[in-house]
């Protein structure tokens, strides 16, 4: 019996416009040009102005730093409930710094937050990984028990703007090349997470992990090295998101952060990341952190008062889990019928 | 040939708590070969697969690659020694890239530190090209059909450098062009030098693939011949050939009316145009080989899945499609082939495992208690004889022969009209196996119909009535007990009908 | 013959009810536990703390705590089969939210409370379809409903809240009932906890919902109606978080956008210290409500101690943490001496 040669032409593979245009991100930069367009329509100070532009790329910053590492959470398939709260200890742990150490370096200030945010993520790393304690429950409690630590340690005292060096403070506002400092500082990272989560062998380990945890044992990829790493890294970033606050508000309470993880999870599943982990991209997250940011001071302009912004928010995180498994189902029927050599 | 073999095994024992799965199991697959691996279920296949891919160690025995006696303690192991099995389920990573997938856990490096792509694109657009099916590495592995999905891992398997790739049932989920498309992948790969275990049922593809044939039977190397010297009788013979003594007390039961009537069942892919009735006092056997469609039609049947045409219906009423409760209600109970997935919950006690099934004809005024579960929970252990101390133990905790018993415990408690069981001795000890005959044997005397799927030969023998044989989706044969010999079932399990002798 | 009668009697005397003496079952349950802490709280606060042993302090305790008691009952449920939902709090404000505003706008008081019941189905079924129609996972589905309805909830008050309600009623809520020192949601609490148990633990529904926990696909084999018992709970969960709204708002005359914000932990705070596992197919009723009254117990004896109410935020995340660790550990260690204790293994040949 001979082999029959029916050879199937190669898969017709998408040339790269077509992925371009079919991308989570491409959508979300016309999203997001569409209604920067149309606010700007209706006010034109909102990007012509001096403050109106930079204003326009502080305010996300904060959003996209803790989006990322909730993105690089919820890639494992596991959710990190607790940056908040994280995010709040990390800010006043600088305030005090600023406060109680005149003339400290500011990246020492910087590398002090992180690294509290870190320890704090490891812990629910440690948990995670070692007792086999689902993520919702375990960073479900240390939300509460950070946030406790930080209403006994800041009580209700606030930092005030005169603790930090003018240098920081301008942190936000000082153009470096025309853009803000702070906004550098962001490009930076989102630039080095994304190089790292497609361009590094443990980057693509999550997605694996995250894809098919039972496969990825038989692999030999270590699972608790890559949960402890993920969750350290969203500890990190929210520290570093708390930083950010403190240099665009001035100021900071045992309220801080409060509701981020929700936005940080919205602006993630927005962003194309899927909520069962193993797909989505840190572009695409910095992207709907930034969509979700801008939305929020449109809004006024737009004539819808400010205090629907949370509506937005909850709708867009229905809305997009429901494209996403829409839009899942017909990938999968279509690939089924493409996928097969005849 | 004065080389070491590339595999030899020899005298290979392994035994899970009572159940000796392998008794004394050889194979010796030479490089540069297509090594066929035959046999019943239950003979003992994939338990020496699994040994030689690294999942179990062997308890006794030789096993030398290369001359080298091996031990692995992993699946790792095995793989980084050289030793490949694709299994009929492809381990892929759905969200990443056919590439990627290729490459997972082993991804190279470029110069700038990040992944070098392009030569994992590159490699494997060549390693599948080479295979003659070129896959685009930049898409997802979802969505890949199953035949693709063995090509990416056939490809992984070269990229790996493996010497030894072992096929379990490739072919069972495969079209006939894909069919072809394997085998000629297979002969590549042993022009390459490597070694091909191809384990199979199909009998035309295993006569027309491979050099060489093991044929193993209750966990024991049988014989070893080149296909060019045998014939399927044969084979068939060494598969089948014991004496089936009567293990199985068969009684006389006195066959009434029909119970179960299926008609022109359909399920686009999976079966086609099902008819069988199964009388009161009637044992029914579906026989064939694994993957022939047989708990599929069952499940739909008993409704668990759908069906596309065709209609189910017991003493006259139509049963309600997909619906398991309405089945239930009717008086149809099902014994599910996977007791710890589908049977059971393995966390729960052996009462409350007993009891779900009737709970709501427990039920008093619509409320039922512990204690009003409690004296069906007792009669029913005391049936069948469940080995446990107490009512509340895990059914974790209990042996594979007590666990069936308590699935069977929970479906005769319903006092069904009409019992499908699904493999009902699977995985169990010679002794528990014997009960269960005998149970299924009075349940039919006492007038229930029995719809049994069983692939065993010598319990299909022994206890059917009449023996449907199923390939593919469809009913082959029809053999009353008086016709069936081992030869015509495995004969109708292997050919489609209109084909002669 | 006599013999058979016989039998029938013997069958199956032979098998013990229980695998472990009653003592040793009695007391290692989770539930126990939990009511001895409570106990043990109580005791503490009795004999520590000054004023701790009044009417006043247990009815304030119970007032308090009554919305999350409330609430938690169909969450329990919701949780033994496996799923959850984090909606709940934002239930509570969205039904306080069309409530108040039901009233507001002249609707009597009675229709404007079927409303907020109503807004709090209609969330749930919701809830229900996405995660059985379309087959999201209730995580994510109910971290989405809770985001969008506090959205509505804060988008249709603003930043204006309704304060102008009959002000007997918020009175007679308040007080203690026939000269106990409980709070009349008490008896609502005590009615929906009997219902819901016997719900769960007596019922053939509740049999099919343990078994939907333990194992769906065995459940479905069982003839089990895994898609509709989802449902059902979800809907019912939205219900009574939607009637709470309406007590909510009416207990303390104030309907804002804020209402109910962060229940939805307190919630599942109180479900996991009771002993129900978060896996699903274990756990009783009793426990649930027995962690809700806890914390409660918690809460008071830390405020009346002095301890401002930050340390409760920290004590209800590391109890949280601490139940699920204990619970860890100890279903590792009994799954350890499983393996040892059981050799025989079914084996698929």
């Amino acid at each position: 019996m001979s082999v029959t040669h029916t050879v199937a032409p190669v898969e017709a593979g998408r040339s790269w416009f077509q992925k371009l245009v079919r991308a989570r991100e491409s959508s979300l930069v016309v999203l997001i040009i569409l209604l920067v367009a149309v606010t700007a329509a209706i006010q034109p100070s909102f990007i012509f102005s001096d403050g109106g532009w930079r204003e326009l790329l502080r305010q996300p910053t904060i959003l996209i730093l803790i989006s990322i590492g909730e993105a690089i959470v919820i890639i494992t398939r596991n959710i990190d409930l607790s940056v908040g709260s994280i995010l709040c200890l990390s800010t006043y742990a600088a305030g005090t710094l600023f406060a109680n150490v005149p003339g400290i370096p500011i990246i020492l200030v910087v590398l002090v937050g992180m690294l509290l945010g870190a320890f704090l993520g490891l812990i629910n790393g440690l948990l995670v990984a070692f007792l086999r304690v689902p993520s919702l429950v375990i960073t479900l409690g240390t939300l509460y028990a950070y946030r406790g630590i930080a209403i006994l340690w800041i009580g209700p005292h606030f930092i005030r703007s005169s603790w930090l060096p003018a240098d920081f403070r301008a942190l936000g506002t000082m153009p470096f090349l025309g853009i803000p400092v702070l906004l550098w500082v962001v490009l930076i990272v989102v630039l080095l997470v994304g190089w790292f989560m497609t361009s590094r062998r443990s980057g693509r380990d999550l997605y694996a992990l995250g894809s098919n945890p039972e496969a990825a044992t038989l692999f030999g990829l270590s699972e608790r090295r890559l949960i402890l790493g993920a969750f350290t890294a969203s500890g990190a970033l929210a520290g570093l998101a708390g930083l950010a606050y403190l240099a665009i508000f001035a100021t900071g309470d045992a309220q801080v952060g409060t509701g981020y993880e929700l936005q940080a999870v919205a602006a993630a599943v927005v962003g194309g990341v899927a909520i069962v982990g193993g797909s989505g991209s840190i572009w695409g997250v910095a992207l709907g952190a930034f969509f979700l940011a801008t939305i929020s001071n449109a809004l006024p302009v737009l004539g819808v008062p400010s205090l629907w912004q949370q509506a937005l928010v909850g709708l867009f995180i229905v809305g997009a889990i429901m494209l996403d498994r829409i839009l899942f189902i017909s990938r999968i029927r279509r690939a089924k019928r493409e996928g097969s050599a005849k | 040939m004065t080389d070491a073999a590339l595999l030899k095994l020899s005298g290979v024992n392994k035994s899970f708590g009572a159940v000796k799965a392998l008794v004394s199991a050889d194979l010796t697959v030479e490089a540069g070969s297509i090594h066929a691996l035959i046999g019943e279920n239950g003979a003992g296949k994939s338990t020496l697969v699994k040994i030689i891919g690294g999942l179990y160690r062997r308890d006794a025995g030789e096993f030398l690659l290369e001359g080298e006696s091996v031990d692995f303690h992993n699946t790792k192991e095995a793989k980084d020694a050289g030793i490949s099995v694709i299994y009929q389920e492809p381990t892929l990573f759905p969200d990443l890239t056919v590439a990627e997938n290729m490459f997972v856990g082993r991804q190279p490096y470029n110069r700038f530190g990040g992944l070098d792509r392009a030569r994992m694109r590159r490699e494997t657009v060549e390693l599948t090209r080479r295979l003659g099916v070129p896959i685009d590495p930049e898409r997802e592995a979802r969505g890949l059909s199953i035949a693709d999905q063995q090509v990416v891992e056939i490809a992984k398997s070269i990229s790996l450098d493996a010497k030894i790739i072992i096929m379990d049932e490739p072919t069972a989920a495969l079209s006939g062009v894909e069919v072809d498309r394997l085998m000629g992948i297979a002969r590549q790969l042993r022009d390459e030098g490597r070694g091909l275990i191809f384990i199979s049922h199909r009998f035309d593809e295993v006569f027309a693939l491979c050099d060489v044939l093991t044929v193993m039977r209750d966990g024991t190397y049988i014989a070893t011949s080149r296909t060019a010297d045998v014939t399927e009788d044969d084979i068939i013979r060494q598969m089948v050939g014991r004496s089936v003594e009567n293990l199985f007390p068969k009684e006389e039961a006195v066959i009434g009316g029909p119970v179960l009537e299926v008609k022109n069942l359909t399920s686009a892919g999976v079966f086609d145009d099902v008819s069988f009735i199964v009388r009161s006092g009637e044992i029914i056997c579906l026989a064939g080989l694994v993957g022939a469609g047989r708990s599929e039609i069952a499940r739909a049947v008993f409704g668990v899945d759908r069906y596309d045409s065709g209609s189910v219906a017991i003493g006259g009423t139509s049963v309600p499609a997909h619906n398991p409760m309405g089945a239930m209600r009717l008086g149809m109970g099902f014994v599910p082939e996977d007791r710890r997935k589908q049977g059971l919950a393995m966390a729960a006690g052996v009462q409350d495992n007993i009891t779900l099934a009737i709970r709501e004809d427990l039920a008093k005024l619509g409320f039922v208690t512990s204690s009003m579960e409690e004296p069906s929970a007792r009669t029913w252990a005391a049936r069948l004889q469940v080995k446990t101390h107490a009512l509340d133990t895990e059914a974790s905790m209990l042996s594979g022969g007590n666990q069936q018993k308590v699935v069977l415990g929970k479906w005769l408690a319903t006092e069904p009209k009409i019992l499908i069981v699904d493999e009902p001795t699977r995985g169990i000890d010679v002794g528990t196996k014997a009960e269960v005959h005998r149970l299924l044997s009075e349940l039919a005397r006492r007038g229930v119909a029995v719809l049994m799927i069983s692939s065993e030969l010598p319990e299909v023998l022994g206890m059917a009535d009449r023996v449907l044989v199923v390939r593919e989706g469809r009913i082959t044969a029809d053999l009353p007990r008086a016709e069936a010999t081992p030869e015509k079932v495995m004969y109708a399990a292997t050919h489609a009908t209109g084909e002669t002798a | 013959m006599t013999a058979t009668t016989t039998t029938t009697i013997i069958e199956g005397a032979r098998y013990a009810r229980h695998g472990r003496p009653f003592w040793r079952r009695a007391l290692l349950r989770p539930e126990s536990v939990i009511v001895l802490a409570i106990v043990v709280l109580l005791l503490i606060g009795t004999f520590a703390i000054p004023f701790f042993a009044q009417a006043y302090t247990y009815q304030t305790m119970i007032l308090n705590a009554g919305p999350v008691l409330l609430m938690l009952l169909p969450v329990t449920l919701v949780i033994v089969t496996s799923d959850i939902d984090l909606s709940v709090g934002s239930i509570l404000g969205f039904s306080s939210a069309l409530f108040g505003l039901s009233y507001q706008a002249g609707v009597p008081l009675w229709l404007a409370a079927v409303i907020g019941v109503l807004a709090g189905a209609f969330v749930g079924v919701l809830n229900g379809v996405l995660v059985t129609a379309i087959g999201l996972p209730s995580l994510a589905v109910t971290i989405g409903t809770l985001a969008l309805f506090r959205g509505i909830a804060v988008g249709l008050l603003g930043t204006t809240s309704i304060t102008k309600f009959p002000p007997e009623i918020p009175r007679f809520l308040s007080s203690p009932m026939w000269g106990l020192p409980f709070p009349p949601v008490t008896i609502a609490i005590v009615v929906l906890a009997i219902l819901f148990g016997v719900l769960l633990h007596f019922t053939p529904f509740g049999r099919g919902i343990f078994a939907i926990g333990l194992s769906i696909e065995n459940a479905a084999f069982s003839g089990v109606a895994v898609n509709r018992t989802r449902f059902i709970l979800f809907v019912l969960s939205g219900i009574i978080a939607g009637a709470t709204g309406v007590y909510f708002t009416l207990q303390y005359s104030n309907a804002i956008g804020t209402n109910g914000f962060g229940f939805e932990l307190q919630v599942v705070t109180a479900i996991v210290l009771g002993g129900v596992s978060i896996w699903g197919g274990k756990g009783t009723l009793f426990g649930a409500l027995a962690g809700g009254l806890l914390i409660a117990a918690l809460n008071k004896t830390l405020q009346l101690a002095g301890i401002g109410s930050d340390t409760i935020s920290i004590v209800t995340g590391v109890a949280l943490i601490f139940s699920v660790v204990v619970a860890s550990i100890a279903g590792f260690i009994s799954r350890r001496r499983r393996s040892k204790a059981s050799a025989l293994v079914a084996a698929g040949a």
